[in-house]
């Protein structure tokens, strides 16, 4: 058991789950993360790099992995942006890595010392071109812990970076952490090619969508390159190889949704008001939530523990049965669309936000669940029995 | 070759000879092996490849001594020498 | 006289086994140096002893970086500017592969300026080749550190207004072990250099001028790309071991090639596992824990 803040904690979750490189960039909230990591790292034979920026970061992350070591960096808003054309490589030559974002109050410099969730659909959509991406949000010390090693497992897993949306107060906090024995921690390790060198197609993708990776030195002659590509991993100029490259990076993620989605939910079975939440305004969420159950509301929470994939079959049933969903966010809302979007009308859905700066007060998302409670609107469509919504079977992009 | 005075080891020692393989359809034209051959075995051929570059023809064969600097400074990989025992 | 008994066989290209034949013949121009280059550069990986299975390319953005496309080598072609990070991760994860960086003068020294100076600061273990055309060729022509004064390209019409890096000089002063300049006429010395260059310890630098004809040549009468060689050839002066501030590429004049710094370093890897095993005492009283040169070996 230790006490340790959120910081230390990813970066003790990244050493536990096998990374033993760091190329990063101080910046205000994630320094510590880097700071640890260059104590840390050498003890266990790894290798701490300060790179002269992020984009050189990202770049020598990258190039690591390649090199077959798992790797990570950490930023916070400025630096991610500036790591977004690297992660977007990242993504299409399928390399796994993880980017710890711990957020500030932005846009630009912004608070740099205060929380802010306002990097979310960024870190969907902030590298050009369309794909998909893995992003957790831990909301304490030991999901910090815990999430660092899961986002090395689905990175490896997956072949893709997964990014730690973590943010200012969650990694500044100090709690408890526990930290369990080494052969407690299970871990995954990317698929090695079963063919020799002669048969190996870099990017030939077994049934799960996801390719074995050769590594630079094994002797398998690779080529990668961030420009669209064919199975061999040559540039193909034509739509085809476009079609058929993207759709490979965007079902990889879409169709194993159910094996990367998690969330934590509390109270959920008969609740009528539902707070959906993540990262620390999913602390202040579920406190607002206690209270109102004894209060004798039949509010609910789900604590969104991957926010990219977006849950989106879960809300879908959710919002056919319930009165109302609420999320708050430290931004002027972001998820919120998502939300909006999955529940289709079904039911109202409600922001609690402010712009940055400081935690949401439990007391503002409690009065938000009691007008929602006791709201006397009703939408037209809104059917008075419950009804099971049919789960769909395609998913829809 | 003349010799002003015949050396006394011309028996044992034996000019290399090269032959010329040209890859026609990988050329392109662009004249530095004619141009920097320094026996001046190659030149321009009227003849044209699929691509429609003026691919080099060997002119004089015996010539070459096989030091491969056409297969150095050729960039398109088009151009080689190998080595030959064929004698004048 | 073919023998028509036995079958010919024609061998194949000396350097076939490095190639990825199936993607020739490459998107290079008619005459465009970068092909003398890369012939080059898989005569000196030949030449260098290395296991080419532990041999890496790292490229970025541009005409010279699709190199890494038809060498069979482990290759990357990665994005505009960040060849010199990327190298610098894979050859840390993976000390025991060489890794060459090949890239532009644009991607390597304007974009990638910033990395090209820690890294050679660093003294990363690794060996970057700079073919330099004096332009951004991929894009159709626009100037570049390395335009010379006055030199028309597509973003300036009228005129470079700016006056070029002296490539090797920079290198040099951030701290490179190997610096040299060559053309690409001079294809068996750019090999020796490459040769050496892969294997010295620490961040070694080449710098090879190319002729662009369709770029850069056509918009400054340079004539075809054998024109250019010609013109190399007669203003090239070779003068191995001056200062690099000594030597500029300068049109009117002589454009100075050779080797022109040759020295050892501790490389970062040397640096950092010093620094990480061994208590080296209060900054900056070092005495005698400062690491001696014989403390660097392979």
């Amino acid at each position: 058991m230790h006490f340790m803040n959120g910081d230390y904690a990813c970066c003790e979750g990244a050493l536990a789950a096998g990374c033993r490189f760091f190329a990063g960039y101080p910046i205000t909230p994630a320094t510590e993360v880097a700071e640890r990591m260059s104590r840390r790292l050498p003890e266990l034979g790894g290798i701490y790099i300060q790179m002269e920026d992020e984009l050189g970061s990202m770049a020598a992350v990258l190039g690591a992995s390649w090199g077959g070591v798992k790797s990570m960096t950490s930023t916070s808003g400025p630096g991610f942006s500036l790591m977004m054309e690297n992660i977007g490589l990242g993504i299409c030559t399928e390399t796994p890595c993880v980017v710890c974002n711990v957020q500030r109050a932005g846009p630009s410099t912004g608070l740099p010392t205060l929380v802010g969730q306002g990097d979310m659909m960024q870190a969907r959509w902030g590298s050009h071109g369309h794909y998909e991406i893995i992003a957790l949000a831990p909301s304490s010390p030991q999901e910090m812990f815990d999430f660092t090693i899961r986002a090395f497992n689905l990175s490896e897993k997956y072949r893709i970076p997964v990014i730690i949306m973590a943010d200012e107060v969650v990694g500044h906090m100090t709690e408890r952490v526990m930290i369990p024995p080494e052969k407690e921690i299970k871990l995954i390790e990317r698929r090695k090619p079963k063919v020799p060198p002669g048969n190996y197609l870099p990017y030939h993708p077994d049934r799960d969508w996801v390719t074995p990776m050769a590594n630079c030195g094994d002797g398998y002659r690779i080529h990668i390159t961030g420009l669209t590509h064919d199975e061999r991993g040559y540039p193909g100029m034509d739509e085809e190889t476009q079609a058929q490259m993207v759709n490979r990076l965007i079902q990889k993620i879409v169709s194993n949704a159910d094996d990367i989605i998690r969330t934590e939910n509390i109270y959920l079975d008969d609740a009528e008001v539902v707070v959906v939440a993540y990262g620390i305004s999913a602390r202040s969420a579920k406190q607002a939530v206690r209270e109102a159950r004894a209060n004798g509301l039949r509010a609910g929470l789900i604590k969104l523990e991957t926010v990219w994939p977006f849950p989106e079959d879960m809300i879908r049933d959710v919002a056919a049965r319930v009165r109302a969903l609420i999320m708050p966010e430290i931004n002027a809302g972001q998820m919120v669309l998502e939300l909006q979007r999955c529940a289709g009308g079904a039911c109202p859905v409600h922001l609690v936000s402010h712009l940055g700066g400081s935690i949401i007060h439990p007391r503002t998302i409690l009065d938000a669940i009691e007008n929602a409670a006791t709201s006397k609107v009703r939408l037209k469509n809104k059917k008075t029995h419950v009804k099971r919504v049919s789960r769909q079977s395609a998913r829809r992009r | 070759m003349k010799y002003w005075r015949k050396p006394l080891d011309l028996e044992n020692i034996k000019a290399s000879r090269g032959k010329v393989i040209i890859i026609e359809d990988r050329c392109k034209g662009c004249g530095f092996c004619v141009e920097y051959c320094p026996r001046n075995v190659l030149c321009m051929s009227p003849a044209f490849n699929l691509k429609g570059y003026h691919t080099p023809a060997v002119t004089d064969e015996s010539k070459c001594v096989n030091c491969h600097f056409c297969e150095a400074l050729c960039p398109e990989f088009a151009i080689y020498s190998i080595e030959t025992t064929e004698t004048t | 006289m073919k023998n028509n008994k036995a079958k010919k066989i024609i061998p194949p290209h000396p350097m076939e086994a490095l190639l990825r034949s199936e993607r020739l013949p490459h998107i290079w121009c008619a005459g465009c140096g970068i092909g003398t280059v890369f012939s080059s550069v898989i005569a000196a990986v030949q030449k260098s002893g290395f296991d080419p299975d532990k041999t890496a390319v790292v490229s970025g953005i541009g005409c010279t970086a699709r190199m890494a496309g038809y060498i069979r080598l482990d290759s990357f072609h990665t994005t505009h500017g960040r060849a010199i990070a990327f190298a610098t991760g894979l050859k840390l994860a993976r000390p025991e592969i060489k890794v060459l960086v090949i890239s532009g003068d644009g991607d390597l020294l304007a974009i990638g300026g910033n990395h090209f100076i820690h890294a050679a600061r660093r003294n990363i273990d690794i060996t970057v080749i700079c073919v330099n055309n004096l332009n951004y060729g991929m894009t159709g022509g626009q100037m570049a550190p390395s335009t010379p004064f006055g030199a028309k390209t597509t973003s300036s019409v009228s005129g470079c207004p700016e006056e070029p890096f002296n490539f090797c000089y920079l290198a040099s002063a951030c701290g490179s072990v190997y610096v040299a300049r060559w053309t690409t006429l001079h294809t068996r010395r750019i090999t020796n250099s490459i040769t050496e260059a892969m294997q010295k310890r620490g961040f070694t630098f080449v710098e090879i001028l190319t002729p662009c004809p369709t770029s850069f040549g056509r918009r400054n009468r340079m004539g075809t790309a054998l024109e250019t060689l010609k013109f190399y050839h007669e203003r090239s002066v070779i003068r191995n071991d001056i200062d690099p501030k000594d030597a500029p590429v300068d049109f009117s004049s002589n454009i100075v090639v050779g080797k022109f710094v040759d020295t050892e370093r501790p490389t970062f890897m040397d640096n950092y596992q010093f620094v990480c095993k061994n208590d080296i005492g209060v900054w900056p009283d070092f005495n005698g824990t400062a690491m001696p040169e014989s403390q660097t070996t392979r």
